[in-house]
């Protein structure tokens, strides 16, 4: 293909250069630190939740390259277990859970769902600063040395680690607040804000997604928001709650954490899954192939999801009978996922699809999610399991199913929506070249570890056997590239927030109800009260034209049929 | 075919009676995970090129996909992946089970190293000696935080966990050495505690026992020290000094505690109904929870001895209880009723 040819003429920009938006309502620094409007929140989140991207990504890029050797390359072993600690602790509860919810979540879902503002806007606000508070507690205990527990924070050796495990669980303890509060802002808002047309099943697929990971952030934060400050409370007091030698339950420890962090992963991937929901029909120009199959399996796996945590204790001493129940419920919740992944492929049958960055994404995102989500099944696999445990092919598996899911996907994202965002457009050729290494480089950093796993490479190993040193150069080679395609990402789209051409309303064509409106958008989000006539899948029809003052709607040029 | 699988996929030697079978389910896994990764992404491209955009802005015709095909692949999915769960349930329930003939030794880890403890009293640090075609059943406990013992090469592992004894077993089927690795984090020197399988032919094994030097391809497997003689006569040692013989016999009479004769592998009924087998398991699991599971007929008085007994002294404890196994009982003898001393007047035990 010489040319790149994505088929979405930019609209000119048809408004008279003074139209008020959200960004230009004000220019001061408390019009920002201070603002109750659902989509600068949304930037503001959005900045913090790259910054720690960047924190986490440095920490990755680090214990990659100390691992170029068998022995000592850059740091030493007590460095080492903080720092892959701390990667763990940034990217989950930093980066990942927060992601796309808050950034995305917050700009989009009022304006999908055609309300002015979320439930609550100024605990939404307040949901921002106990996030900040959380990431500044957390980087205090960076500054403090860091935990060396491993993200799990298993006990009892959490309680006798020697580094500062006190600060980083109460800085996780505090960034559950923001979570929890968030969950309940979203799910009150997509009850009680719909505007009129929007029914539940009108909604667009990405509010459907908000809704359940708010359904599961609300139900499972607060029982890891105990445990770790269970586990706080074990290593400054000494109490011993989850330590054998005063009566405490180590095992109970691993349950209550699984029972979080599990649907954890389920609260990374299911925006994931919203984003591309939008991604694929938007490009393919076509409705999805199965609307009710991808809301239904959004809280299939929501609610599924609460059954499956024993799975990462078949080693740890459980019962027979608790190991094949929650091995069959892990197949289980697969099976919704894979309902997903075939609706979006069979979504771009008779449709009409244009390549673009968000489709390059796509793309990505469904090779690592299938492989990612197929080794999940494998090592859901009893018997597998118990080789594959704690080695490296289980932190292949989670790196492409859920930081490959989710990581393509918020790129996916701030690719689709950098047009709502800022007005303007990004360039297209670098998108998509980017894009390309994104992909190149996540495979030849974690496939690789598949294999080393498979050889017997346990896991938070400081020294390993020279025997699989290859393979780990090759992995760290590849976190190089990954690591290079983030940066060339960032600066281009910082380029183009002050440069690029300007988008217009609707740069895709889509239907999706947060086109509606003009890009950026207005203070309160629709220029007038919307009433939404058609769905937001409909292709079988010319886009109505974007909402003007009054409620009239413009249309656009003649569509080809 | 299976060597050249292996290979491809960087696995292990298969040195234990396992190990090819989890391989061989292994392989169909990866199979379809990599073909089924490849389908749906050359489908997806297939698509991109068949439908690819033609002109800006096209109208297409709603089109969903029929609920026939939806449950034809939900239906095809969900069995392949009950055939992944019944194979590996029943392969793992086969790997968690001992077969009671194995050879018991008992495994203690700590920062950062493994502690081996054999039935004839001898013990050995990293390096576990086992002979070649016997099942061998690991009692395993840490002293301070979990470790998890790691054999790549027999497929097997399981976690080390304070305050609990669990049973794992495996079969070695080639003689060799084998890494031990831990996999479960346990501080700095983490990826330092690495141990050994010697696995000895019955020739060698049979000189090892008899206390002499082996020497193998790999070097001189260990003549270690021997404790201070036989593990079960330790056992009854420390059964004296913690006063166990207050409450339990040795003779087959029931007194305040169920009888310590043939009591290893039998079948004990519990107050509630339920019916669990003696086995090492249930012993230190009564010792460090008595409450937990209480043979019918008799009342919770037992009090724990969690940070009493010592991990050796425990292994001890149940080599002896079972050195009883074939005890031989005393015809029973029905003594007027006792009232069970109350925990006010109860001697404490001897650390």
């Amino acid at each position: 293909m010489t040319t790149i040819d994505v088929g979405v003429v930019p609209v000119p920009h048809r408004e008279a250069p003074s139209r008020e938006t959200y960004l230009n309502v004000a220019y001061t620094v408390k019009s920002w630190a201070l603002t109750t409007d659902h989509k600068r929140i949304g930037i503001l989140y959005l900045v913090t939740t790259t910054f720690a991207l960047l924190l986490g990504g440095v920490f990755a890029l680090v214990l990659r390259t100390e691992h170029l050797t068998p022995d000592q390359t850059i740091i030493d072993a007590y460095t080492y277990n903080r720092m892959f600690t701390m990667h763990g602790i940034v990217m989950v509860w930093l980066f990942m859970i927060p992601s796309i919810p808050t950034a995305f979540g917050n700009f989009l879902l009022p304006m999908m769902i055609g309300a002015k503002d979320v439930a609550f806007p100024r605990l939404n606000l307040a949901s921002y600063y106990i996030y900040v508070a959380g990431v500044v507690w957390v980087i205090v205990a960076l500054w403090m040395g860091g935990a060396d527990t491993g993200w799990t924070f298993y006990a009892p050796y959490s309680a006798h680690s020697p580094s500062a495990v006190v600060p980083t669980v109460f800085g996780i303890f505090i960034l559950g607040w923001s979570t929890i509060i968030t969950g309940v802002n979203f799910i009150v808002t997509t009850h009680t804000m719909r505007a009129k047309g929007v029914t539940w099943f009108r909604m667009p697929l990405f509010v459907w997604a908000m809704y359940g990971v708010s359904i599961i952030q609300t139900l499972a934060t607060p029982v890891l928001a105990i445990s770790l400050l269970i586990v706080g409370i074990d290593h400054w007091f000494d109490w011993g709650l989850f330590d054998p030698h005063r009566g405490g339950d180590p095992v109970l420890y691993q349950h209550l954490f699984w029972f979080y962090s599990h649907p954890a992963v389920y609260i990374m991937i299911l925006p994931a899954m919203g984003v591309i929901s939008e991604v694929v029909p938007t490009f393919s120009h076509k409705n999805p192939a199965s609307y009710k199959a991808i809301a239904y399996s959004t809280l299939g796996i929501a609610f599924v999801g609460f059954g499956t945590w024993g799975h990462h204790m078949f080693v740890a001493g459980i019962s027979l009978f608790d190991a094949a129940a929650f091995g069959v419920l892990s197949m289980l919740v697969a099976i919704f996922s894979a309902i997903k992944v075939f609706t979006w492929v069979l979504t771009m049958r008779r449709g009409s699809v244009a390549v673009a960055t968000p489709m390059i994404y796509f793309f990505a995102f469904l090779f690592l999610f299938v492989f990612g989500g197929m080794t999940g099944v494998a090592v859901a696999t009893q018997s597998l399991d118990v080789h594959w445990h704690d080695t490296y092919f289980v932190v292949a598996h989670f790196h492409f199913i859920m930081v490959g899911g989710t990581l393509t996907a918020w790129l996916a994202a701030l690719h689709y929506w950098f047009p709502k965002i800022t007005g303007r457009m990004y360039p297209e050729r670098w998108g998509i070249v980017a894009g390309t290494i994104v992909f190149a480089g996540f495979f030849m950093t974690f496939f690789p570890q598949f294999l080393l796993g498979n050889g017997g490479m346990a896991r938070r190993y400081y020294y390993y056997d020279p025997v699989y040193q290859p393979l780990h150069v090759v992995s760290t080679v590849g976190a190089w590239l990954l690591g290079a395609a983030m940066l060339l990402t960032l600066c281009y789209l910082l380029v183009a927030c002050f440069t690029g051409p300007p988008a217009g309303a609707n740069p895709w064509d889509s239907r999706s109800y947060e086109w509606y409106t003009p890009s950026p958008p207005p203070k309160h989000n629709f220029p007038a009260e919307p009433v939404f006539e058609l769905d937001p899948y409909d292709y079988t029809v010319p886009f109505p034209g974007e909402l003007k003052a009054g409620g009239e709607q413009a249309p656009q040029e003649a569509p080809h049929a | 075919m299976n060597n050249l699988l292996r290979g491809l996929l960087n696995l292990p030697p298969q040195a234990s009676t396992y190990a090819q079978d989890v391989d061989l389910l292994h392989y169909f896994v990866i199979s379809a995970t990599m073909l089924g990764a490849l389908f749906v992404f050359l489908l997806a491209i297939y698509y991109l090129v068949r439908y690819r955009r033609r002109h800006p802005r096209p109208l297409t015709a709603q089109v969903s996909t029929a609920v026939p095909v939806e449950i034809a692949i939900i239906g095809g999915l969900l069995s392949l992946f009950l055939v992944f769960w019944v194979v590996g349930a029943s392969q793992y329930n086969h790997m968690m089970t001992a077969p009671p003939d194995a050879i018991p030794i008992y495994v203690t880890a700590k920062q950062w190293m493994w502690k081996f403890s054999y039935p004839d009293g001898r013990a050995s640090m990293d390096v576990l000696t086992v002979p070649v075609n016997r099942p061998v059943t690991l009692v395993m406990t840490s002293r301070d935080v979990i470790h998890s013992f790691y054999v790549p090469a027999f497929r097997m592992k399981h976690d080390v966990v304070p305050g609990r004894y669990y049973t794992a077993w495996f079969q070695a089927n080639t003689p060799g050495t084998y890494a031990i690795e831990c996999a479960e984090y346990c501080g700095v020197d983490h990826s330092r505690m690495i141990g050994h399988v010697q696995v000895l032919s019955q020739p060698d094994y049979g000189r090892w026992l008899d206390g002499q030097g082996v020497r193998t391809a790999e070097g001189f497997a260990g003549a270690s020290a021997t404790e201070g003689g036989d593990l079960a006569e330790t056992g009854r040692a420390v059964a004296s000094r913690n006063g166990c013989f207050n409450c339990h016999t040795l003779d087959g009479q029931p007194h305040i505690g169920p009888t310590w004769a043939r009591l290893y592998d039998s079948q004990v009924t519990m107050n509630d109904g339920r019916v669990l087998v003696a086995d090492e398991a249930y012993l230190t699991r009564s010792m460090m929870d008595p409450q937990v599971d209480l043979v019918a007929g008799y009342k919770g008085v037992m009090p724990t001895y969690r940070g009493i007994l010592q991990e050796p002294e425990v292994a001890a404890l149940v080599e002896f209880i079972k050195s009883l196994r074939s005890q031989p009982f005393q015809p029973v003898i029905r003594l007027p009723h006792v009232e069970p001393i109350n925990s006010a007047q109860r001697q404490e035990p001897q650390p």
